[in-house]
């Protein structure tokens, strides 16, 4: 395997601030563009371009595909799983007013924050294991 | 100015979807439809609606590119000349475009704040996101009312979005990836078939 220097060291340098900022749009999504989709998607380029530059099996080591499938789910879970709160709390499924009887407003903005992690979740693991999924394929033909 | 805008990027991307028709190779045909997703975004962000370019940059010019090259890995580059000849298909092609602009004559005009959509229950979303004096009257009170309409008025919509995204990547991963190996091992190691 060819060790291509720049690419190494620009990517090490890339890769903390690609992760960073989808980390800002995914919880700064309430107040400027963006959300869970767009931060999941940016987070698994992260991995992506991880896995380009230094190999499959790295990318695998650091985001193990056993932990990354079952985040998939874990995403769902955690969206689905605020509506279920909210009955708990004595609202309408996904009624995020009524994590926080006091303040509703408090309760919206906490339910939304916590929604939106559930999606960013669940795309950045869908699109880390379909790329894997991908990659790990040898040629057909 | 903003005309000539959407002019010069409403222009490039019809050069870039002829292009990427005409094209035989299919690398330079995936990173052309990259560059049609930018192109896209571009314009999203001048027609100000900045959720949707960040949606189209990162998922139509990022990952969907990074997964056509993935699977072109995978098969041939070169693509075939079709055999049937494109007259009828661009025929439909053409009808149907036909009829979609003529549907468009009755829409109302763009950005015109009297039309339907303006008036149903958007006025009631705009007051109750954007904050005022009055915080505590507000039912929401965030500032990004795309994120408001979303992740609450439209919870039930995204719920479903995700559930879709799951399935999707399920569906992939079951199709890619193949039975896994009993007795712990996942059996993905072990190199290609």
């Amino acid at each position: 395997m060819i060790v291509h220097s720049i690419l190494r060291i620009v990517a090490k340098l890339l890769i903390p601030y690609i992760l960073l900022f989808a980390l800002y749009v995914q919880f700064h999504g309430d107040y400027g563009p963006g959300g869970g989709f767009q931060a999941g998607v940016i987070f698994a380029a992260g991995f992506v371009l991880y896995a380009l530059i230094f190999g499959l099996g790295a990318a695998r080591r650091s985001a193990p595909p056993a932990v990354v499938e079952s985040l998939i789910a874990v995403g769902v879970l955690i969206f689905a799983g605020t509506g279920v709160v909210c009955m708990l709390g004595g609202g309408n499924f996904l009624d995020y007013s009524a994590l926080d009887h006091h303040d509703p407003q408090h309760g919206q903005h906490l339910g939304i924050l916590i929604v939106e992690l559930g999606v960013g979740i669940t795309v950045a693991a869908v699109m880390i294991s379909v790329f894997f999924a991908f990659a790990g394929r040898g040629r057909i033909r | 100015m903003i005309q000539a805008i959407d002019i010069l990027v409403l222009a490039l991307l019809a050069c870039t979807a002829v292009s990427v028709v005409r094209m035989r190779s299919l690398w330079a045909a995936v990173m052309l439809t990259g560059i049609y997703s930018f192109l896209g975004a571009g314009w999203m962000l001048v027609l100000d609606a900045p959720d949707v370019a960040f949606t189209e940059a990162s998922v139509g010019a990022g990952i969907a590119t990074i997964l056509m090259l993935s699977t072109l890995a995978l098969t041939s580059t070169e693509m075939k000349r079709p055999a049937a000849s494109p007259v009828f298909p661009l025929l439909i092609v053409g009808v149907t475009g036909a009829a979609l602009c003529y549907g468009t004559l009755d829409m109302p005009h763009f950005g015109d704040p009297n039309s339907p959509i303006h008036q149903h229950v958007a006025p009631e979303y705009l007051k109750d996101a954007v904050p005022t004096v009055h915080q505590k009257e507000l039912k929401v009170g965030i500032g990004n009312i795309v994120t408001t309409v979303l992740a609450s008025y439209r919870g039930y919509d995204t719920l479903g979005e995700t559930v879709v995204i799951f399935t999707a990547g399920l569906g992939v991963l079951l199709l890619l990836q193949g039975p896994r190996k009993a007795g712990g091992s996942d059996g993905r190691e072990e190199g290609a078939p």
